[in-house]
């Protein structure tokens, strides 16, 4: 049993609506209980879907227990059959129905229904949305493939000479981040290197269009959270390569190209593909001001991984706390945050990530909606950059994270909720300006923003948490004098340094002292 | 899947449908959602599945708050399997939560739908973790599952479990119980109301505080805020207390009818409420005189939600002018519903249970004006032209009482307003 507050994940049935959901002419039926519909509003409110996802829910209730759940389900089976005529009928169950153990796969076999049928196990009480998403697109993918991989000894036919080369974008879904617009731009990217795109999957695929998959040179693993298990499942019944680079920052962009002249054999110039505003923007003065600004890292394992680089070597930040809720991807989280000499943060337990954020204080975060909240609270600028996503992160505009156009889109979100640099030094120029005074929020963010970043909002004048250390009246009319922006880090920092030297009183020296320890 | 089953009553009462099928309602837990706010000091954990921490934080609009009042104690497969004791488990997880939050009061056990289905007794657990922590908090478990409640039902199971807690009330006295959660601004208005035709002895359950338990007894009316609190009703008459029969304080019409049915056991008339009223009605009448404009003759079909359709399709059609094409209730309590049944009367079409492809069907025949439905509805049905009202919204916003009646118009005005306004191409 386990103490949650809130959660990075839904359950793995979750994962199976969002395959469902992202494609055509599939229907999933889940055995559940009245109530699991909520699951729909994430589709139709947080994406704002104008279909409900293609689920029958069986939604028993208690008088059914015991006597007729297993006879609803087979209703359910053949009414959806019936009315919505899929390619392909998915059949799973939630937590519940996991429980009183129907086996809605094997019933929906023996029912003589006229679609073929894809039962789904779900593991409910061990695994999450995002391997149930995996899963689920693995089995379909399998069950209606299986039957066409190459015989042992056999090659697959190949393309001829007159074909452009083609790959598949396996993995984007329906909730998962930027998906609907960074598969417009890898497309784009993609064809301007002269490579087609064959299918792209589970997103706006029909089951028919699954049947193509091995028609292309490789398999682009765009969100391997979700295309992992189906792109090693390809590679090995059809020996199709693998491009395992998810083109998310310029570098990463760059590494991308590479990877697809190489895996196609394409004679084409890398540099010659494409081009991004980000490192004139980065290299630019006015970015001066961004250098070593602490950054806390949290996502999942994909968007954390590009992130951390983007971060340090595109934006020229010091990534001070990396972590992902991706049990699966903790592998690599940890091997890059050994890399940024950092511990990295393996967790799904929303506090300790709150911990890790108020104990870092860094200058920006990184993170999923659940991040920005920590964020808002402690008046730490944030910009959201994975799921879990609210109705915001679906903007109306096109804003890809994929690709060079994607590295436009990031260089901006991150930029903007921190104070703009030539702001910054104005501030500190003029701070004691009445202009300029410490509620003046920065001109770009209104009062809102402005009022998010006032760390005193959270370190009030307050006793230090230790109780030990007091401040001097001199001392604290001083750190008053520091902008507002830095003057919670500079609270704390000062504490520290003087409980760190048995100091019971802080005065002007010792805040200064404190400065000079600190300073980098 | 559907028959009609009651004709009830010869002349007066709307013929009823009854359907079975699938059905696009929330569970029970969703109503810890407004009972946290509505009692501050209390504590919702869930036992249950990662589904039903998922269901809260989407339902609550994904974190809005620093550190919630409720939490899901996640079953693993160790206690499933039998490999950990579920009930030191649960031990282990409350001591953990009452180390983090000394300033709760109460504490629910909140059941779900795979407590319920492993026969994980929490009734019995509340009980010995009460032993455990006698003098620090009280603790009594509901279950908000969906597999036993709907939607609202689990603020029902709630009250219900506070129930035994109630003093008793003296023999000899007589006090109002207005039951059901009410926002703080609406329960301060209905005081001054009681207040100024004489009633004082006037108790809210639930109380904004967890300590604040009202009295029950002989002497006890209860007079219902809410349409969906059939257990707390029976747990509530079991101790002696008298139900007012009224209709649901939504318009008008309805809030003037509930003040008197109160009054009238206090010996008041009818009259006497009206005169005393006279002010909140006529402002009432002038506020809502604005929004009515664009309702008037319009037509509005419910899909069963929340269990407010029918006091609120009684508004829409008596003092908005709206025609009903279809009213859809999750569940119909005949009792509770008795004094509206008789106002909805003849010729409306009353669907008790939910078959959501045929209902949806109906919805495409008839093209209502406005759809009143579920939130994962809506979008939906906008995208097929249809202007929609998604109910949760009328749970979380204050609507009772004379001073709302325009806000609660308002809120099913605002979707027919916003057509008019748009100029953005067709709505499909």
């Amino acid at each position: 049993m386990e103490l949650t507050l809130w959660t990075y994940e839904g359950p793995p049935h979750v994962g199976a609506i969002r395959v469902a959901a992202s494609m055509r002419d599939v229907h999933l039926v889940l055995h559940a209980p009245q109530g699991d519909t909520y699951a729909d509003l994430l589709f139709t409110m947080i994406e704002r879907e104008g279909r409900r996802p293609p689920v029958t829910w069986t939604t028993f209730q208690a008088r059914d227990l015991g006597s007729s759940t297993a006879e609803m389900v087979i209703q359910t089976l053949q009414g959806a059959c019936e009315r919505y005529k899929p390619q392909v009928l998915l059949v799973a169950e939630s937590c519940t129905g996991e429980l009183i153990q129907d086996q809605p796969g094997a019933l929906a076999k023996g029912a003589g229904l006229s679609a073929p049928i894809i039962p789904i196990e779900m593991a409910a009480y061990t695994r999450k949305e995002n391997w149930g998403a995996s899963e689920t697109f693995y089995q379909l993918v399998r069950g209606l493939l299986a039957g066409r991989a190459p015989k042992p000894g056999e090659t697959p036919p190949s393309r001829s000479p007159d074909q452009a080369p083609s790959v598949n974008l396996i993995g984007p879904t329906k909730l998962g981040f930027r998906c609907r617009d960074d598969v417009t731009e890898v497309r784009r990217l993609l064809e301007s290197m002269g490579v087609r795109v064959n299918v792209v999957a589970p997103l706006d695929a029909t089951p028919h269009d699954l049947l193509r998959i091995p028609e292309a040179d490789a398999n682009v693993n765009l969100a391997p959270e979700v295309g992992d298990l189906t792109c090693d499942w390809l590679k090995r019944q059809f020996k199709q390569p693998i491009i395992s680079t998810v083109p998310l920052g310029w570098g990463a962009t760059r590494d991308f190209i590479a990877e697809v002249i190489e895996t196609l054999a394409l004679d084409l110039d890398p540099d010659s593909v494409g081009e991004s505003r980000l490192p004139w923007y980065s290299r630019s003065v006015d970015s001066t001001y961004l250098t070593g600004k602490r950054v806390f890292i949290f996502a999942d394992g994909t968007h954390a991984l590009a992130a951390a680089r983007m971060a340090r070597d595109e934006m020229g930040f010091e990534v001070v706390g990396l972590g992902t809720y991706s049990r699966e991807r903790a592998r690599d989280v940890r091997a890059l945050a050994t890399e940024y000499g950092l511990e990295a943060l393996i967790t799904d337990d929303y506090l300790a990530v709150e911990r890790a954020v108020t104990e870092l204080q860094p200058e920006l975060v990184l993170g999923t909606q659940m991040e920005r909240h920590i964020a808002k609270r402690l008046g730490i600028p944030c910009a959201v950059i994975s799921t879990p996503a609210h109705v915001q992160d679906y903007p109306a505009r096109y804003s890809p994270q994929m690709g060079f156009e994607g590295t436009n889109v990031i260089f901006d979100t991150w930029v903007h909720p921190l104070i703009m640099g030539l702001e910054e030094h104005l501030l500190t120029m003029f701070r004691d300006d009445f202009e300029f005074n410490d509620d003046a929020a920065p001109s770009h963010l209104g009062g809102e923003g402005g009022g998010a970043q006032q760390p005193d909002n959270v370190t009030p004048m307050t006793p230090p948490e230790s109780g030990a250390v007091a401040w001097a009246v001199s001392a604290e009319k001083e750190l008053r004098k520091i902008p507002f922006f830095v003057r919670g880090k500079a609270r704390r920092n000062t504490e520290h340094f003087a409980l760190e030297q048995g100091l019971s009183v802080i005065d002007v020296e010792t805040l200064y002292e404190a400065k000079a320890h600190y300073s980098r | 899947m559907s028959q009609v089953i009651a004709r009830a009553d010869g002349d007066s009462l709307p013929e009823i449908t009854t359907e079975r099928g699938e059905r696009a309602v929330f569970c029970g837990l969703t109503s810890i959602i407004w009972l946290h706010r509505r009692i501050q000091d209390a504590f919702f954990l869930v036992v249950g599945s990662r589904t039903c921490a998922h269901l809260l934080q989407s339902a609550a609009g994904v974190m809005i708050f620093a550190e919630p009042r409720f939490a899901t104690a996640i079953l693993g497969e160790r206690d499933l399997a039998g490999m950990a004791d579920c009930h030191e488990e649960l031990d282990r997880v409350v001591s953990e939560l009452l180390a983090r939050r000394p300033d709760i009061r109460r504490l629910f056990l909140v059941g779900s739908c795979p407590s319920e289905v492993i026969k994980l007794d929490l009734a019995n657990a509340a009980a010995r973790l009460q032993g455990v922590h006698e003098n620090r908090l009280r603790i009594s478990a509901f279950s908000g599952s969906g597999i036993e409640t709907t939607f609202t039902q689990g603020e029902d199971q709630c009250l219900a479990s506070m129930v035994p807690d109630l003093p008793a009330l003296p023999e000899g006295s007589q006090r109002l119980m207005v039951v059901g959660t009410l926002a703080d601004i609406v329960e301060e208005q209905f005081r001054r109301h009681f207040a100024q035709f004489g009633i004082t002895e006037v108790d809210f359950f639930p109380a904004a505080r967890a300590d604040d338990l009202p009295p029950v007894g002989t002497g006890t009316r209860l007079l219902l805020a809410q349409p969906y609190l059939s257990d707390t009703v029976t747990a509530l008459t079991k101790r002696g207390a008298k139900l007012v029969s009224a209709p649901y304080p939504l318009g008008i019409e309805g809030t003037l009818a509930w003040f008197q049915a109160a009054a009238l056991e206090w010996g008041h008339s009818a009259e006497t409420v009206q005169e005393a009223l006279a002010i909140p009605i006529v402002r009432a009448q002038k506020s809502l005189a604005k929004v009515r404009d664009s309702l008037q003759g319009r037509s509005v079909h419910f899909l069963p939600d929340s269990q407010l359709e029918i006091p609120l399709a009684r508004f829409l059609r008596d003092e908005c002018g709206m025609s009903l094409l279809e009213v859809a209730t999750p569940y119909l309590d005949q009792t509770l519903m008795a004094d509206e049944l008789q106002r909805l009367g003849r010729g409306v079409s009353l669907f008790e249970g939910s078959d959501l492809d045929s209902a949806l069907a109906r919805v495409r025949s008839h093209r209502p004006d406005l759809t009143v439905c579920g939130m994962g509805i809506a979008n939906p049905l906008e995208a097929e032209g249809l202007r929609t009202k998604w109910s949760i919204e009328l749970i979380f916003t204050p609507i009772q009482g004379f001073d709302q009646v325009a806000d609660l118009a308002g809120l099913f005005a605002r979707p027919l307003v916003r057509e008019r306004q748009l100029e953005v191409g067709s709505w499909s």
